[in-house]
């Protein structure tokens, strides 16, 4: 049996068994038992939605502790860009890392600059026009899973080049092993996450063996240390390594963007991305050629383990954007290429980057593979037979979608019947209507008396 | 025992917002029978086309699925106009559609075309003034 990682768990105690969790899971990984929330573990893609909704804060995401960070002789802080968009614009993007660092940081490698890399890399890959349309972007690992899950068709689609934090992890190491004579081993590399699906990426990735990032710690709990360490410390490395393209990555759109082409879809959140892989699945995206979906709305900057209000933070983020702009003029696509290679001092050949198995390569090192979680059994004449059933059983209930028996739909409970989940008597519905079956056949039997104990019989009788 | 799935649906005339449903209908179904993804691809899009065909040209109509261990078999049935010249129908980018309904991204010619790429066996019969029948079958083996 195969077991499954997961970053979003429940807090028992917090959970009251409503129904709000069952409704908005994607794909249908949670039910209410004994009046508490399960999630169901090969269903779960990490989305975060169910964090996101729950009235009680029951569900939550496991990440690391700042702690951790204290068993590495050499610690490297990992910031999403979506960690600029956190903090008041009084704030410049050189203070925010500085501060990140004296929380017990040897360095800082911004996200971004990774960020930069994979445009690079995807940039060339359009130019060599060899692949599937449209091209889908593997940045949210919470979208590549629920291709996992519920598109297998768009699995070729997907762009197999290492996420943004996998590269800047990769690229700080090497960086840190030259400078500082340090062994691999040594160094702790910890992505500030604001979201779980990235911790599962790094404590489960499902393109490699193992992540080349060794920690995940969430933003919401850096931020108040963060924003102290701020006001107090006057520490100013030059930390920033990242242009505007990077930064932009943080909300929607700002991956798309970096790619020099016009045709491109960026859609967020989980359910409007549903909507647009069902478009791609019915062949009605033709003339798109890239798609960048991320799961949350307001792209990571809207992710469940930030602080600040996605739209807020949008703004914010603009001006870090525009400062950074500003200093490496890198308002021009075709200055990215240069910086870029500024960056790795013929380090890295960048146009190798997407084919060199030598050295360095940011080619997924394996392809994902589809997870066929909604067949309901192995041999298709036995699944014919249950999907049969499920729609017979289906078209008896009664179509609410309560969500009383703990299923998310009606559809679900039907599923979940011929699955031997559950019961048909886990409708409230039904069992009110076999409770009156049972009134009624009792009353009936109630007027019914024994011939020898009858006693208005046997008066009758005896008159 | 009976060993097949039977299935039907109405289509709704002239209402885009709901053209599709009777697809995304079977596109779960085979999902959940576990078929290989390649192939509930062309299923649906083939089942996709045929169905909004109906709807642009024909004001809906109904669609009978049946699916057993071997194949899919898919047939949607029209009261519409009929087609008068199949053979010109097939032709790739031949279109009556309205200008309204090609603002909405359709009727570029590929409905019919793409029905017969994506089926394993495809028949169409049309009498004018009386409807038209398309039969699609998708074999699920390889």
């Amino acid at each position: 049996m195969e077991s499954y990682f997961h970053s979003v768990t429940l807090d028992e105690k917090k959970c009251k068994g409503c129904t709000n969790c069952i409704k908005r899971c994607p794909t249908e990984a949670i039910r209410v038992r004994k009046s508490k929330a399960r999630i169901i573990n090969e269903r779960c893609i990490d989305c975060g939605e169910c964090i996101r909704v729950c009235p009680y804060h029951a569900k939550k995401a496991i990440t690391d502790s700042l702690d951790m960070i204290k068993s590495f002789k050499y610690k490297i802080a990992l910031p999403a860009p979506a960690l600029y968009g956190q903090f008041d614009t009084k704030y410049a993007r050189n203070k925010i890392l500085n501060g990140l660092k004296s929380l017990g940081f040897d360095d800082v490698f911004e996200v971004a600059r990774g960020a930069e890399i994979v445009t690079y890399a995807t940039r060339k890959l359009i130019e060599k026009g060899d692949y599937k349309k449209p091209l889908i972007s593997s940045a949210c690992p919470a979208v590549v899973r629920l291709i996992q899950v519920r598109f297998p068709s768009l699995i070729d689609n997907l762009v197999k080049i290492e996420s943004p934090m996998e590269v800047s992890a990769i690229l700080a190491k090497r960086k840190t092993m030259k400078l500082h004579h340090v062994s691999d081993d040594e160094i702790g590399v910890f992505f500030i996450t604001p979201c779980a699906a990235k911790v599962t990426s790094i404590k489960a990735p499902y393109e490699k063996d193992k992540s080349a990032v060794d920690g995940a710690i969430s933003i919401r709990d850096v931020y108040l240390r963060l924003l102290n360490n701020m006001d107090k410390s006057n520490e100013s490395f030059e930390l920033e390594i990242s242009g505007a393209e990077g930064i932009k990555w943080a909300s929607p759109g700002g991956e798309a963007l970096g790619l020099g082409i016009d045709n491109y879809i960026a859609v967020d959140g989980i359910h409007n991305v549903i909507k647009i892989f069902e478009e791609i699945e019915k062949d009605r995206l033709k003339d798109v050629e890239f798609v960048e979906a991320l799961a949350c709305t307001g792209g990571c900057l809207g992710g469940p383990l930030t602080v600040e209000n996605a739209y807020l933070a949008k703004s914010r983020l603009k001006k870090h954007i525009k400062d950074a702009a500003k200093v490496n003029d890198v308002i021009k696509m075709d200055s990215l290429t240069i910086t870029a290679q500024k960056e790795m001092k013929n380090e890295i050949n960048m146009d190798d980057l997407l084919l060199s198995d030598n050295g360095i390569s940011f080619q997924w090192k394996e392809n994902i593979k589809h997870r066929p979680i909604m067949k309901l059994d192995e041999d298709i004449l036995k699944a014919i037979q249950k999907l049969d059933a499920l729609e017979k059983i289906n078209n008896n209930l009664p179509g609410l979608d309560c969500g009383a028996c703990g299923a998310p739909s009606c559809r679900a409970l039907a599923e979940d019947i011929v699955r031997g989940m559950a019961d048909e008597t886990d409708c409230i519905f039904k069992l009110r209507e076999r409770v009156r079956q049972l009134a009624l056949q009792m009353s009936e039997l109630e007027s019914k008396m024994p011939p020898v104990l009858d006693k208005e019989q046997a008066n009758g009788d005896g008159e | 025992m009976d060993n097949s799935l039977k299935l039907h649906y109405e289509i709704p005339g002239d209402d885009f917002a709901l053209a599709g449903e009777a697809s995304s209908n079977v596109k779960k179904i085979l999902t959940q029978l576990g078929v290989n993804p390649a192939i509930i691809k062309r299923v649906s899009i083939a089942m996709y086309e045929a169905e909004i065909n109906a709807v642009i040209h024909a004001n809906g109509g109904t669609a009978e699925v049946e699916i057993d261990s071997n194949k899919v078999t898919i047939i949607i049935k029209d009261e519409g106009p009929g087609i008068p010249d199949i053979e010109l129908a097939m032709q790739e980018g031949y279109s009556t559609a309205s200008e309204a309904v090609r603002e909405l991204g359709f009727g570029a010619g590929m409905g019919l075309p793409n029905i017969k790429k994506y089926s394993d066996n495809f028949e169409i019969e049309s009498i004018v003034g009386k409807g038209t029948t398309v039969k699609i079958e998708v074999w699920l083996k390889p």
